[in-house]
Order: structure tokens, then C-alpha cells, then sequence
């Protein structure tokens, strides 16, 4: 057999395995939002974060009960996507002005005060079977099993509808947020001492844009990263912090931890 | 010729139904009388019933002067049932109705309450009938020959023995005590407006089962979308009658957020609410009622394939969430021209006319709010510089970068105490990077302006 025909089999073989793990349908695997960022995407499987897919998000520390920064994420990348926008609360203490800022404007997002979370998971796949919605966002602060987030994977998967799960919680570093589940990437995002409003003047007064260090923990098909961006701006662009942008990933966390 | 009715004037002067007319213009000269109009009032009746289906699914006229409503379930809509009454109350009142009305166990002890209570609006708590009954519907020779014999209140007939009643008075006491105590069961036999489209089956055997329920629900919203189709309407509201083989009726009511005669979407709607239906033994006859229609305009099909146009609305899936949740628990947030943070935000209905403008986008705003606003202790060397740190839940940030201040103004034109009232917002940032939302009551110089106190009311 020639060299050439064992890549083929080879690719072949691999295309058929991430077919059977993924269960990814030919129309939705090529659809992905893009972070507009090299090393970000270069990180994720499909070039992106894949539509039609279960993505969970949280915050760490004392950001995990408000999980702001995961919500403005959320925010910034739905606004790349057209199509309406549902919410899913679990409390009424969203402020959709901040939200407009970086994202989807008011009259593309549907709020949903579901009060429970149970409710919220039902109000969620609910959401997730219909069909042309640009996503769905739930705030959930209760247990996630296996079981629950697969039938969200798998009512995402079947309808194409991109699925949010913040992550919330009262306590700090709930154990509850480790339990493994369905989801095809999970991330935390905190904040991070911002840099001065004006680099070239340290001493001037003011904030800058924020900083948030985005930790890809699990990912389908890829592998863990780690980087410090720069929130969205007007245009809705992340950057990577410009100091940091040349060094290998992995040498950030520890970085940041020192 | 006899006194019908007289209104709350003629009662002042001591004129009482069923006085002989030439008593009464001898009492007062110059009394206005017009002539008892039976059918106007029994049409008017049933039209004040239909009128009533706002509150009830289950409403039905009481001749001669009386309005059933059952508002088993319904209650909750309006807020509980004092709310409920002194809504129907005000309403009947700004249409030119003086009404009296009662909420209780039993359609008996409603009605004599309605009737006979000094108060215009009574709930009896379920239970209290016994001591609340003062007269039951029993025709006015029975009551004077009651009172011969020394019967005043219901409370005595109902310890006498049945027997020598029943031989005395017949039957009809007896039942009436029954109803008035909810022994014996009185269904209502509710009203159907003639101007909605409705449809009704019989079935030959008592239907029990949920499936048989939804094979039914199919056929009714098949002729009943044909009819609304027919006259260019779409159903905002759907009453489901289920009627039992023991005379009573139970009710699912379903609304939608945008008009809609798409069968299959109503038709999920209904069967999602069946299981708070309790069939009994059997149930006899289902109706399906569109008490609420809105004009639905005819729209050309896009495409070869019809039906997929109303799956992909979100119309269809905000009345999934909220028939299941409850109205009210899905909105989109609509900006309000207002600088207080907690008013710049109203909620509106998901469907709709589409929010038009949106918030200032320049200005820091919190992704939460806290509701509301929580207290902390600042420090900060200057009334016009942010805080140096502040301790929240026990916490103390120090604060390493901020911005402001943002001065916002109290809204004079809502509340007097607002006139000078002042807020200063801070955004600042602690050593660990988190954000958050800070204001100080008060401009730091004139102190009617605010006490000065800090309050976090947000993080970014």
C-alpha cells in the first residue's frame, strides 16, 4: 500500500471516530464562533467554539457566585451570532443595559426568570429543541448530572442551537462544579488586575479595559489552555494581553499565580 | 302592580321590592317609575355573565339579579380573592353597576352572602359557611311560615329534625340546606357567548384517559382553527371544558402571546395543562371555547413548505415557557429614559412591538444589580475621591484602580423626597481584578443631599 493511501484510510478512520464521539451531524460541524483570536481558536478542535454544542462557564473564587465576566463572554460571543437570544435566570439580578453593550441589543434577548433550578434546566431544553434560535444561556447554581447535561448536549446537537450553562454558586470553589459532565468544552473566567487606562502614562487615573484570565479546563478532541485577554471592546474584539502574547501558554498560569 | 326593584335612592325613602305600587307613589309623590322590562333583564344578565368569563372560564347567569362565577383555580390571576372581588367591583362600578359580591365554599352560601351581607364585597374562609348563612333561596311564603313558627336563623332550622320539615315544607328546605352546606352538590351550567368560535363533543362512552383526551383535543382545535380561520381571527385565550357525568365542569384555560390558529402549536399548549384535570368517573363532553380573539392578518406562504414559519417564531416557544411558568416570568427588557440604575430597566412582553431604543452604551453599567442596594463601609480622603477600601460581607477590598464619579440626580417629578437627593457612583477595581459598582448618598457637601453612607450596587 502506498504512504499516500495510508493517510487517506488514516484521515478517513479519524473523520469516522470524531463522527461516532462528537455525534456532531454534517450540517453544524463546520459552524463555529470564532474568538477573533489566533491562539484561542487554534486551541479549540473546530477552529472555534462549536454552535450546537453544550458549553459550560463559570467563575472562580468569590467571582463564582456573580460570574460576571463569564456572562459578558457569553454576551460578546452571541453577538457574532444572528438570531434571537434566550436567557434563562434563575434570579432577577441581570442589568441587560451591560449586556447591550458588549452584545446581542435588547430586542434580540428573551428573558426567562425560571426561579428554580430544576426549572431552569427544563426551560432550557425547552429552548434548546427550537430550532432557530441563536442560543441559549442558563444560569443554573444546583447540581448538573451526567444525565442532565447530556440531554442538553444531545437536544443541542439535534436542533443546532448553542448552549450557555453559567455556572453559579453561593460558596466558593463549590466541589459541585468539578463533577464532570456532557459538556464539550468547559471554561472558567475570572478577572485579573487590569492594566493603566492609558499605557504609556502609568500614573493616570481611571479603568482600563478589564482583564480576564480564560481557562479552557475540559475540551472535546483538545487540550487544556490558559490565557490572559483583554475583555471585549467596542467592536466586540478580544485581545490577548500584549505583554503575555508571545510566550508559550503554559507558562501563564504560573505566571498569573505568582 | 308591585314594586320590582328599586335603586339605592328608593331604598333611602323606604321603598322595598315587592311593596304594592300605589303604597309607594303614597309614600313619595313624584316617584319615577319605569315599567319592569323581564327579557331586557334576563338578556342584560347574560350579558353581564359573558362579560364576567374575564375572571372564569365557568360563569352563568342567576336569574333574576344574580352572576355566578366559579373561580375554583382562577383566583391567583387576580391577585387572591379580595383582590379578585374589589377588581370586579370596581369595574362593574365604573360602568354604572352597583353590585354586591361573595367568594365562598358553595355556590349556596355565595349567594346568600352576596345577597344578605351589609359589606359589598365578603370572602367567607372555607369552612365558615355554617356561621356566615343568614337566609337560603327559598320562596317568600315558606320563609313568612317559617318565621310563625318562630324559625330566625339557619342555624336552628339546620338542628331540627328532617322528617316533620320535609312533611311541612316540602323538599325544597331541606335541598337548600343541603346546597348552602355543600352536601349536596349544585353545578353551575356556565354561559357560552354566542360571538366566539366554540365547538363541543359528546361521547357516547365517559372518556377518562389522557390519550383519549388528546385524540379529542385534535378534533375539537380542527374545527375550531377552521372557524377562526374562516373569519380572519387568531386565539389569544382557550377555554377547555371537560364536562363530568356528575353535572360539574372542569376547566383548563391556555393564553398565547401572539394570535395563533396553528392547530398542532394549541393543541401542545392543552395537553401539556392536562394533567391538573381531574376526570372523576368519566367525562360526558368536552367543549372547546376561544374566549379571546385578535384579528390575524393572512400572510403568503414563503416557500412551497407551509408550517415551518410558526416553529421557528419564538412566539410558539414563549407560550411553551409561560403557560408552564406562569405570565409574567418571560419578558425583554425595554430602556426607560431615566438615570437611576433600578428604573432605566422595564420589562415587556416578549411579544410585541420590538424594544426601539436602547441605554446609553458609553456609560460603565454592572452585568448585576443587587436589589437592594447593600451596604459597606468605605473609607475615602476626599467627599469628591472614590475609596481608598471598603469592606463588604466582612471582606475588606482595597481598591487599587476606580472611576468617577458619576453623579446621579433623585427624579423631583416622582417622589418629593427626591427632590435634592444625589447619588455619586464609583467604579472601582479591588487587587484581585473584580469590579464593582459603589455609591456614596449624597454630594459630600450639603448633607440634605444624602447621609453619606455607601452602598454596593453592582458588579461588572
Amino acid at each position: 500500500m502506498q504512504p499516500a493511501d495510508h493517510i487517506a484510510v488514516l484521515a478517513a478512520l479519524k473523520s469516522e471516530i470524531a463522527r461516532l464521539e462528537r455525534r456532531i451531524t454534517a450540517g453544524c460541524r463546520e459552524k463555529v464562533v470564532s474568538f477573533d483570536l489566533a491562539a484561542v481558536d487554534a486551541a479549540l478542535p473546530a477552529g472555534g467554539l462549536a454552535l450546537g454544542a453544550l458549553h459550560e462557564l463559570a467563575g472562580t473564587g468569590c467571582q463564582v457566585e456573580h460570574g460576571t465576566a463569564a456572562a459578558l463572554l457569553t454576551a460578546g460571543l452571541l453577538a457574532q451570532v444572528p438570531g434571537e437570544v434566550l436567557w434563562v435566570l434563575e434570579q432577577a439580578d441581570i442589568h441587560p443595559p451591560a449586556l447591550a453593550a458588549v452584545g446581542p441589543t435588547p430586542d434580540r434577548v428573551v428573558y426567562v426568570h425560571a426561579r428554580k433550578p430544576k426549572i431552569v434546566l427544563l426551560v432550557m431544553e425547552e429552548g434548546l429543541r427550537h430550532r432557530g434560535l441563536a442560543g441559549v444561556v442558563a444560569e443554573f447554581s444546583g447540581a448538573l448530572g451526567l444525565t442532565a447535561s447530556r440531554r442538553l448536549q444531545l437536544a443541542a446537537e439535534q436542533s443546532g442551537v448553542t448552549a450557555f450553562l453559567l455556572r453559579r454558586s453561593r460558596c466558593f470553589d463549590n466541589p459541585v462544579l468539578l463533577e464532570p459532565s456532557a459538556a464539550v468544552t468547559r471554561w472558567r473566567v475570572a478577572t485579573v488586575p487590569s492594566g493603566p487606562p492609558l499605557p504609556h502614562a502609568p500614573e493616570t487615573p481611571g479603568l482600563g479595559r478589564p482583564r480576564w484570565r480564560v481557562d479552557l479546563i475540559r475540551c472535546r478532541g483538545g487540550e487544556a489552555h490558559s490565557w490572559i485577554v483583554e475583555a471585549f471592546d467596542a467592536t466586540g474584539r478580544c485581545h490577548l494581553v500584549a505583554d503575555l502574547a508571545d510566550r508559550p501558554a503554559a507558562a501563564e498560569p504560573r505566571r498569573a499565580a505568582a | 302592580m308591585v314594586v320590582a326593584a328599586a335603586d339605592r335612592a328608593a331604598l333611602a325613602l323606604g321603598i322595598r321590592p315587592a311593596m304594592p305600587l300605589a303604597h309607594a307613589r303614597a309614600m313619595v309623590p313624584g316617584l319615577t317609575v319605569v315599567d319592569a322590562d323581564l327579557a331586557g333583564d334576563a338578556a342584560a344578565l347574560a350579558r353581564m355573565a359573558a362579560w364576567c368569563l374575564r375572571y372564569s372560564p365557568l360563569t352563568a347567569g342567576d336569574p333574576p339579579d344574580g352572576v355566578w362565577i366559579d373561580i375554583t383555580g382562577c383566583a391567583h390571576l387576580h391577585g387572591g380573592e379580595a383582590a379578585l372581588l374589589a377588581d370586579l367591583l370596581e369595574r362593574l362600578g365604573r360602568s354604572g353597576t352597583q353590585a354586591h359580591a361573595a367568594v365562598a365554599d358553595t355556590p349556596g352560601a355565595a349567594h346568600a352572602v352576596a345577597r344578605f351581607a351589609p359589606e359589598p364585597a365578603a370572602v367567607i374562609a372555607p369552612g365558615a359557611h355554617q356561621a356566615a348563612i343568614a337566609p337560603l333561596r327559598l320562596p317568600p311564603e315558606t320563609v313568612g311560615a317559617l318565621r310563625r313558627l318562630g324559625f330566625e336563623r339557619i342555624g336552628q332550622l339546620a338542628e331540627t329534625a328532617r322528617g316533620p320539615l320535609v312533611r311541612r315544607f316540602g323538599q325544597q328546605v331541606a335541598l337548600r340546606l343541603d346546597q348552602a352546606s355543600g352536601r349536596v352538590f349544585e353545578p353551575i351550567q356556565p354561559v357560552v357567548p354566542d360571538d366566539v368560535a366554540a365547538h363541543r363533543l359528546l361521547f357516547i362512552e365517559p372518556l377518562l384517559t389522557a390519550e383519549a383526551f388528546g385524540t379529542v383535543i385534535d378534533e375539537l382545535l380542527n374545527t375550531v382553527c377552521g372557524k377562526l380561520e374562516a373569519i380572519g381571527q387568531g386565539a389569544r385565550r382557550l377555554d377547555l371544558l371537560f364536562e363530568r357525568i356528575d353535572g360539574s365542569v372542569q376547566a383548563i384555560r391556555i393564553g398565547t402571546a401572539a394570535p395563533s390558529r396553528h392547530a398542532p402549536h394549541l393543541a401542545r399548549l392543552l395537553k401539556e395543562r392536562l394533567d391538573t384535570v381531574d376526570p372523576g368517573l368519566g367525562v360526558e363532553a368536552m367543549q372547546l371555547r376561544v374566549s379571546l380573539a385578535e384579528t390575524q392578518a393572512f400572510r403568503q406562504a414563503a416557500g412551497l413548505v407551509d408550517g415551518d414559519r410558526l416553529e421557528t417564531s419564538i412566539a410558539a416557544l414563549v407560550d411553551r415557557i409561560e403557560n408552564r411558568l406562569g405570565p409574567g416570568s418571560v419578558w425583554r427588557a425595554a430602556a426607560v429614559e431615566s438615570d437611576v440604575p433600578e428604573r432605566s430597566v422595564a420589562a415587556v412582553p416578549a411579544i410585541g412591538d420590538a424594544p426601539a431604543t436602547s441605554w446609553p452604551l458609553t456609560l460603565p453599567r454592572p452585568v448585576r444589580l443587587l436589589d437592594p442596594p447593600q451596604p459597606v463601609e468605605a473609607i475615602a480622603l476626599l467627599p469628591d475621591q472614590p475609596p481608598v477600601a471598603f469592606t463588604w460581607r466582612r471582606k475588606r477590598h482595597r481598591v487599587c484602580r476606580a472611576d468617577g464619579p458619576e453623579r446621579v440626580h433623585g427624579e423631583w417629578w416622582r417622589r418629593s423626597a427626591e427632590v435634592v437627593a444625589v447619588r455619586d457612583y464609583f467604579a472601582v477595581e479591588d487587587e484581585e481584578g473584580c469590579r464593582f459598582w459603589l455609591f456614596r448618598r449624597g454630594d459630600g457637601g450639603d448633607p440634605a443631599t444624602g447621609d453619606l453612607r455607601w452602598f454596593l450596587h453592582g458588579r461588572f
